[in-house]
């Protein structure tokens, strides 16, 4: 498992070669190997092959509610920005059998367990989605009740992280401070280098796995002109066009009557694809199947949202029936309430929600808006106490 | 666990006959499923006929002549459980696009003898007549789900038929957006899920075929659709298909053109 805090090894250095040695010799280890790949016109996470199946030339473009795949011209193995969905879909599926019941004379027997799947390789994981990982392990296991489906597949990966060489158009993960460099979380960490002379990895282990594994491929140290080349790329990732005020966005909680929220309203379709793309979002319903007979009962857990009618269905109706309480629960909770929750915001900045929104909805934006009154507040107060800090000397 | 075997009746309407095949479609299933009720009325799948009443009537097709009107009653009457199923028992079907134009005047240029031609001017959805216990949305249903339908009434639970949009089920099932991937125009933002993303999965946008969802803000995605290039014209008639006399559609499409 992931987790040691900083790199482990000096950095080591490998040609794609090397990449297709490292996914074989995971592949040998039994991992189930998942990483970036083109399909349906987008780069998506899926099972990987060999090096042969990364997005080899292909980027994208991304603004809110529209993506689209670009060529490169430098032949970049992850010169995209991100999946169209994170690691969630693998580390917590959309569907997971809870149990499976059998009815057994007046009362039932509850049937063993599937057997595990194979452990998981993650191939080219982002800063942020290391920092989203690292919050639903919170989620699932940081309280009293661990979910040991999701500790277990975490607990069983490996991953690779792969730093970002530049920011996406919705990316803003240097605001949230998650990214793009990434510092925790590993088992490898790799840069993509690429100039006239030469197409590498610089590559470093954060955990005795990952060293053992970097072992294996037998590549040598990397020079000083590496290291400086991978640490330009991940400096120049960090120049992002999108920003959030972290700090006043933990206060959204404190306008549940803005009038922007009836604004946002008449454009939020309802839709629920925010949710789906968040690599925070954990929410789930519960749904009961059963055989025609009547014989063979199974518990299920799927992926739900906010979004929904049923979500806050109680006893006697839903409580969140119109949009504005819907994208409100949504957007106070990932920034103002997981502080309470979790102890930190529920959003790593990924700008996911922002392009896969159909109709390109922002949350920066609107955190913004909404928050606007109170900054602005906040910032004259601390003018003030500036002066009256100097008139103090 | 013994059971009694509850009685099945399929009905139909003015309607294509394509969702009582997804019945016949069952394949499989069907066979599983004799075995848990018995077929008392399916005119489609057999001439042997068993008086009402009925533990749960399937119906297709909407409501379209005073026929239909009286024949609707009395299947409501004969029924315990009334399930709709398709677009024309759920919304008055694509042939409800003559309620957006003068029917006397279709009459008079199709037929021979108009005369002969007892008709309403509306093709209208079962539930405008009689109460319905539940609707299965689609054109044509999902097999799937008529089966969950008939096994969660026969095992007295809820059916696990979700009422939020098309774009959830997009999303569980790793499809990636057609709409912001590439541009397509697609209602599913709108329409409910259920269909099995049939449309997204094969680099289509979703026409609604399974209706407006719980909460569907068509104007919202108009003005998108617009943006993306579509005339009012062409907003118009992605509203008006399948689910046309649906409400949410129908004031949809009736605010371009
Ligand atoms: S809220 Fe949006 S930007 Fe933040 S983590 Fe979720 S998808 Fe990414
Ligand atoms: S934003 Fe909504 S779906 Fe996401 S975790 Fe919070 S309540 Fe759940
Ligand atoms: S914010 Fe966008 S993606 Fe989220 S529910 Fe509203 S319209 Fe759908
Ligand atoms: S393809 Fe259509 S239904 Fe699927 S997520 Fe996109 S807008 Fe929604
Ligand atoms: S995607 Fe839309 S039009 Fe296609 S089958 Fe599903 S509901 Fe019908």
């Amino acid at each position: 498992m992931p987790g040691v805090d900083a790199s482990i090894t000096t950095a080591v250095v490998f040609d794609r070669g090397g990449l297709d040695a490292l996914i074989a010799a995971l592949k040998a280890k039994g991992f189930h190997v998942v990483g970036p790949r083109v399909a349906d016109d987008a780069v998506v996470y899926a099972d990987l092959d060999a090096a042969s199946d990364l997005p080899a030339g292909w980027g994208d473009e991304q603004e809110g509610g529209r993506y689209r795949l670009t060529r490169r011209k430098d032949g970049a193995l992850f010169g995209y920005t991100s999946g169209v969905q994170g690691w969630k879909r693998h580390l917590y599926p959309p569907r997971q059998k809870l149990f499976a019941a059998r009815r057994d004379g007046q009362g039932f027997a509850i049937l063993p367990p599937d057997p595990p799947a194979a452990p998981l390789a993650l191939i080219g994981v982002r800063a942020c989605e290391l920092a989203a990982i690292a919050k639903q392990a919170k989620v699932f296991g940081d309280r009293d009740f661990a979910d040991p489906g999701y500790q277990g597949r975490l607990a069983s990966a490996f991953v690779v992280a792969v730093e970002c060489g530049e920011a996406g158009g919705t990316c803003f993960c240097a605001a949230m401070g998650t990214g793009p460099a990434v510092e925790t979380g590993f088992d490898i960490k790799m840069v993509e280098v690429i100039d006239k002379a030469r197409h590498v990895f610089v590559a470093t282990a954060g955990s005795a796995a990952g060293a053992k594994v970097l072992d294996g491929l037998k590549a040598p140290a990397a020079a000083e002109a590496d290291k400086a080349a991978a640490a330009a790329r991940v400096a120049k990732a960090a120049k992002q066009a999108k920003t959030l005020d972290a700090k006043a966005a933990a206060r959204l909680k404190e306008h549940p009557d803005h009038a922007r929220w009836d604004d946002v309203a008449r454009r939020c379709m309802t839709c629920g694809n925010c949710t789906m793309v968040c690599p925070t979002c954990f929410c789930t319903t519960v749904e009961d199947t059963t055989d025609l007979k009547g014989e063979h009962a199974e518990r299920w857990r799927n992926w739900d949202s906010c979004f929904t009618i049923d979500f806050s269905y109680i006893h006697g109706g839903a409580i969140r029936t119109e949009v504005k309480s819907r994208y409100r629960q949504w957007i106070t909770h990932k920034l103002s309430t997981w502080h309470d929750q979790f102890g930190s915001s529920g959003c790593v900045g990924c700008g996911r929600c922002i392009t896969w929104c159909p109709v390109g909805i922002d949350i920066t934006a609107e955190a913004t808006a909404i928050t606007e009154g109170a900054r602005k507040a906040a910032a004259g107060g601390s003018k003030k106490a500036a002066t009256s800090g100097g008139k103090g000397r | 666990m013994a059971r009694n075997k509850p009685k099945l009746a399929v009905w139909k309407f003015s309607s294509c006959d394509g969702c009582q095949l997804s019945l016949i479609d069952c394949e499989d299933e069907l066979l599983a499923i004799t075995e848990e009720v018995r077929i008392s009325y399916f005119l489609e799948a057999t001439r042997k006929v068993e008086k009402g009443p009925y533990d749960v009537s399937l119906v297709e097709g909407s409501i379209t002549t005073p026929h239909d009107i009286k024949a609707i009653r009395d299947v409501r009457k004969q029924s315990k459980v009334l399930v709709t199923i398709g677009a024309c028992a759920t919304a008055g079907g694509i042939q409800a696009l003559r309620n957006f134009r003068n029917v006397k005047e279709y009459i008079q240029c199709v037929y021979a003898h108009p005369e002969y031609i007892d008709t309403l001017t509306t093709s209208t959805a079962v539930s405008d007549h009689v109460p319905v216990d539940f609707e299965l949305r689609g054109c044509p249903i999902d097999k799937h789900q008529l089966l969950e339908v008939l096994n969660a009434t026969l095992n007295g639970r809820k059916p696990n038929i979700p009422h939020h949009s098309q774009c959830i089920e997009c999303k569980q099932n790793n499809v990636v957006c057609r709409m912001v991937a590439t541009g397509t125009p697609c209602l599913g933002p709108v329409t409910q899920a259920g269909c099995g993303t049939l449309c997204p999965r094969h680099d289509r946008g979703c026409y609604g075929c399974f209706g407006p969802m719980e909460t569907p803000n068509t104007a919202a995605l108009a003005a998108h659709l617009k943006e993306l290039g579509a005339s009012g014209r062409d907003v118009q008639r992605l509203f008006r298909s399948f689910n046309a006399n649906a409400e949410a559609f129908r004031k949809e499409s009736e605010s371009h053109g």
